[in-house]
């Protein structure tokens, strides 16, 4: 019985860590812009198809794969905030998430014409670890490690880094970063971009583990949203806890009670939060 | 007496924006708050109109305790005020933006007269060409006498300006000042905010001069230009004090 | 109170006009869709008495479509309760939810509003689809037996439409005098500066209330008498989030804070909708066409048709609230 739980609390903290990579994006992406990026599902998404597409048309191994998810995904994201956000970065936040949800529309879209709707699957295998009774799938741990060292990374780059001081100063200030001579336009562009291709490897991670619909990211997006909500808008380490406390709650908690409740009390969650505590449990910025 | 402060402290966190403030203040007076910037002045309005509820202390308005009081309550039982970063309605008319003020003022009133008492109010304050223009399209200036209006248009017992004179040239100072008489010899008691030396102590019957939160002077604006403390307390800032010093001279 | 004036006449007759057309010609296929044009305006009008007066995003405000179509629907299926006292009461439940919600979200400013109602609206999804005793995400289906009540299939089809005309009216004439009234500049007042308007005196916490509830009143009759004569109700269709976003597509493409622009709204948007559908080219792609267009809207003519018009056009501005 024991080790059904251990089995469980592993394999949540390891779902938990990818869910709270999708998270961070789109985390970064409120705490920079103030935007909350309805795209961020289609992202996923379109994540998922990019790195089977690599896998399958031209035979690149997944995790290697990821290196060009991130670039596409750069690309991607500075040239949707140029086309659909930057005109609209100082309306009302209605124009905002119109503007990225119409992008997401697009996405889907095209992604349906394409791959219609029916589930696709990344046939790999890394083997698995067992100790005692307990056996973790190697591509699980892969996702977990993986997505604890892009957060490191991004951790070093907005702190370590000029180009990533100068986005925390955009986060925390935009008029004042401005005077400061930083180039908020490309700040802001930068930090959609970098939003986009944690949202898009995040994806092209969970394609690793778990069949997909080009559908599939709404359903991630919503839980990153729990997740924002949780470890504080504009957190990204906050993001990460979040993260794990939702992988948590969906692996631990339906040991008890049927699967078909997790939503019901994701979302209770997100809503008392929200209301008791909208800094987030951990509260802070970026 | 119309309004009564009563040893309130309000603060944020560690820093105490106001320490034991008391006042009193009569009816149809014309009252000066002054100090150096981060005194606490438009902390104090903020506790007055309800924005903040002080942690010490009583606020007594016409025979009223309005201390910790929602804002559209204190609103409707007779204090208007401005705001040092003007809030215009923008998508809204200039009148609409007045009626607002009259609709859910003292008097409380339907539309129909809202709309004669903001037409009146924008005749005096000078608007009333400006009328049907949305108010977002207004300059700086106009900006400032439109939040004026409104504030007039609720019919207020107690007027609390804060800083309407500030980005105004000389001419439109002079203009401002003579709206302001006007309005207090109209019976409404005024409580105001300044910068500008000169003009407060001209306006003013009576001014409170705060600094890191307490009240440190109180009196005649000839007698508060004299007192040494509040000298002291804006040599911490020596534009005003240069100013305070010039009028001496 | 104030008297009608030009503008709500010509958009009322205009309504009506669209409402006889299939009640003439006795056409089932123009009776459908004229049905959905009435229930589309019905959402847009709904919602635009809080986003479009009031400022405040509700993203998930489909949820009392939802709500008050489950309410009529079970009435009707499990104590068989006539068909126009359920949907009341499924309206006025949905109306109850919202203001006893808007009590705790309603503080919620901005963004982190728009997220509440979606959390909302998903919470509520998917607690349905866990009550087995309303059907579960399987949903209920009526026994064909239940029209017989109302004359049969046929006459209950058009028990519906006339209904639904009825609703849409009283919706239209409610959001003209919103407009018009203290408790519309009230809220107008809120949805430019919602600081500005406490200290101008506005009770701002009940009249956003207020205007949270109004706008979910009209949602969740409408949800009852689509459901009625859909036949079935399941949680994916009773509070699908694309809904949500079409209707705010609906009030913005019209021009938001107007009462003619949701209504135009929501014919243009039925119209492209049924064009892209019918187009052997478009069919597969009218997602990412309506995306492109919606993206084009929201850069470019933000404040809708109607707002667009009135700006150019100033001599015609009061004949287009």
């Amino acid at each position: 019985m024991i080790d059904v739980w251990v089995d469980s609390i592993i394999g949540g903290l390891l779902l938990g860590l990818v869910y709270g990579l999708a998270a961070i994006g789109l985390n970064l992406i409120w705490g920079v812009m103030k935007v909350i990026n309805l795209s961020h599902g289609a992202f996923m998404a379109l994540g998922m198809f990019v790195i089977y597409l690599l896998f399958t048309a031209f035979g690149i191994f997944p995790y290697f794969g990821l290196v060009i998810v991130i670039g596409l995904g750069l690309v991607l994201g500075m040239l949707t905030y140029f086309v659909a956000l930057h005109r609209v970065i100082d309306a009302p936040e209605l124009s905002t998430l119109l503007a990225t949800f119409s992008v997401s529309l697009f996405i889907i879209g095209v992604g349906t014409f394409v791959f219609t709707t029916i589930p696709y699957a990344i046939d790999i295998s890394l083997g698995s670890i067992s100790f005692g009774n307990i056996t973790i799938l190697g591509t699980k741990v892969a996702t977990g490690l993986i997505s604890i060292a892009f957060t490191a990374i991004l951790y070093v780059f907005l702190y370590k880094t000029r180009l990533g001081k100068a986005i925390r100063a955009v986060s925390m200030n935009r008029v004042a970063a401005e005077l400061m001579g930083v180039n908020t336009t490309f700040i802001l562009a930068l930090s959609f971009g970098i939003g986009i291709a944690l949202a898009m490897s995040a994806g092209a991670l969970i394609a690793t583990i778990f069949p997909f619909t080009i559908l599939s990211g709404g359903v991630y997006e919503l839980k990153s949203f729990v997740i924002c909500v949780l470890g504080g808008l504009g957190s990204p380490l906050g993001a990460l806890v979040g993260g794990i406390v939702l992988g948590m709650i969906e692996n631990v908690v339906t040991l008890q009670i049927p699967t078909s409740y997790v939503p019901v009390i994701e979302f209770s969650i997100l809503v008392l939060i929200l209301l008791l505590k909208p800094s987030g449990l951990l509260g802070g910025k970026v | 007496m119309i309004l009564k402060v009563e040893n309130v402290t309000k603060r944020f966190g560690g820093l105490v924006a106001l320490n034991k403030v008391s006042f009193t203040l009569e009816k149809g007076e014309i009252l000066g708050i002054i100090g150096p910037n981060g005194a606490g002045k438009t902390t104090l309005f903020n506790v007055i109109c309800g924005v903040y509820s002080p942690e010490e202390g009583r606020i007594i308005f016409s025979d009223v305790d309005i201390t910790g009081l929602p804002p559209f309550k204190i609103t409707r039982l007779g204090i208007a005020r401005t705001h040092q970063v003007v809030k215009p309605l923008n998508d809204l008319t200039v009148k609409e933006n007045v009626m607002v003020g009259a609709c859910f003022g003292k008097s409380y009133m339907g539309l129909e007269d809202a709309e004669k008492i903001a037409e009146g109010v924008l005749d005096t304050v000078g608007l009333k060409e400006r009328s049907e223009l949305l108010a977002g399209k207004l300059n700086v200036p106009e900006k400032k006498r439109l939040e004026l209006a409104r504030a007039l248009a609720s019919q207020p017992t107690l007027l609390l300006l804060d800083e309407v004179l500030a980005g105004l040239n000389p001419l439109e100072v002079s203009k401002m000042l003579e709206v302001i008489r006007k309005i207090r010899d109209n019976g409404v008691t005024i409580m105001m905010i300044e910068h500008l030396m000169h003009a407060i102590m001209n306006v003013s019957d009576r001014i409170i001069v705060l600094d890191y939160g307490a009240k440190i002077a109180e009196g005649k604006p000839e007698e508060v230009a004299n007192n040494p403390k509040v000298i002291e307390a804006y040599l911490g800032d020596p534009d005003l004090a240069l100013k305070l010093l010039k009028k001496e001279g | 109170m104030k008297k009608p004036d030009i503008s709500l006449w010509w958009i009322t007759i205009a309504v009506i006009v669209l409402i006889v057309i299939p009640v003439v010609t006795k056409s089932p296929i123009l009776r459908e869709s004229v049905f959905l044009i009435l229930l589309y305006m019905t959402l847009a009008l709904s919602l635009n008495i809080i986003l479009g007066y009031t400022g405040y995003v509700s993203f998930g405000h489909i949820v009392y479509y939802g709500i008050g179509g489950y309410v009529t629907f079970s009435l009707i299926y499990f104590y068989g309760i006539n068909l126009i006292v359920a949907m009341i009461i499924g309206g006025l439940f949905a109306a109850a939810i919202a203001y006893s919600l808007g009590q705790a979200i309603l503080k919620l400013r901005g963004a982190y509003f728009a997220i509440a109602t979606i959390g909302v609206n998903e919470a509520v999804k998917a607690l349905v689809n866990n009550l087995d005793a309303i059907g579960g995400a399987e949903g209920l289906y009526f026994n064909i037996k239940v029209y017989n009540a109302y004359g049969g299939a046929e006459n209950a089809i058009w028990l519906s439409y006339y209904l639904m005309s009825a609703l849409i009216i009283i919706t239209l004439i409610v959001n003209w005098y919103i407009k018009k009234s203290k408790f519309g500049l009230g809220l107008m007042a809120i949805r430019e500066d919602e600081d500005a308007a406490i200290i101008l005196g506005v009770d701002t916490r009940k009249y956003k209330s207020l205007a949270y509830m109004l706008s979910a009143l009209f949602p969740g009759i409408a949800g009852g008498i689509f459901f009625f004569k859909n036949g079935n109700i399941e949680p994916e269709n009773a509070f699908h989030l694309v809904k949500s976003i079409e209707m705010i597509f609906m009030v913005m493409l019209g021009g938001f804070g107007t009462v003619t622009g949701p209504v135009l709204g929501a014919l243009v948007y039925e119209r492209i909708r049924g064009l892209l559908l019918i187009n052997p080219l478009f069919k597969n792609l009218h997602i990412a066409i309506s995306g492109v267009v919606l993206l084009l809207i929201v850069l470019f003519m933000p404040s809708g048709i109607i707002g667009y018009v009135r700006e150019k056009i100033a001599k015609i501005r009061r004949y287009i609230e």
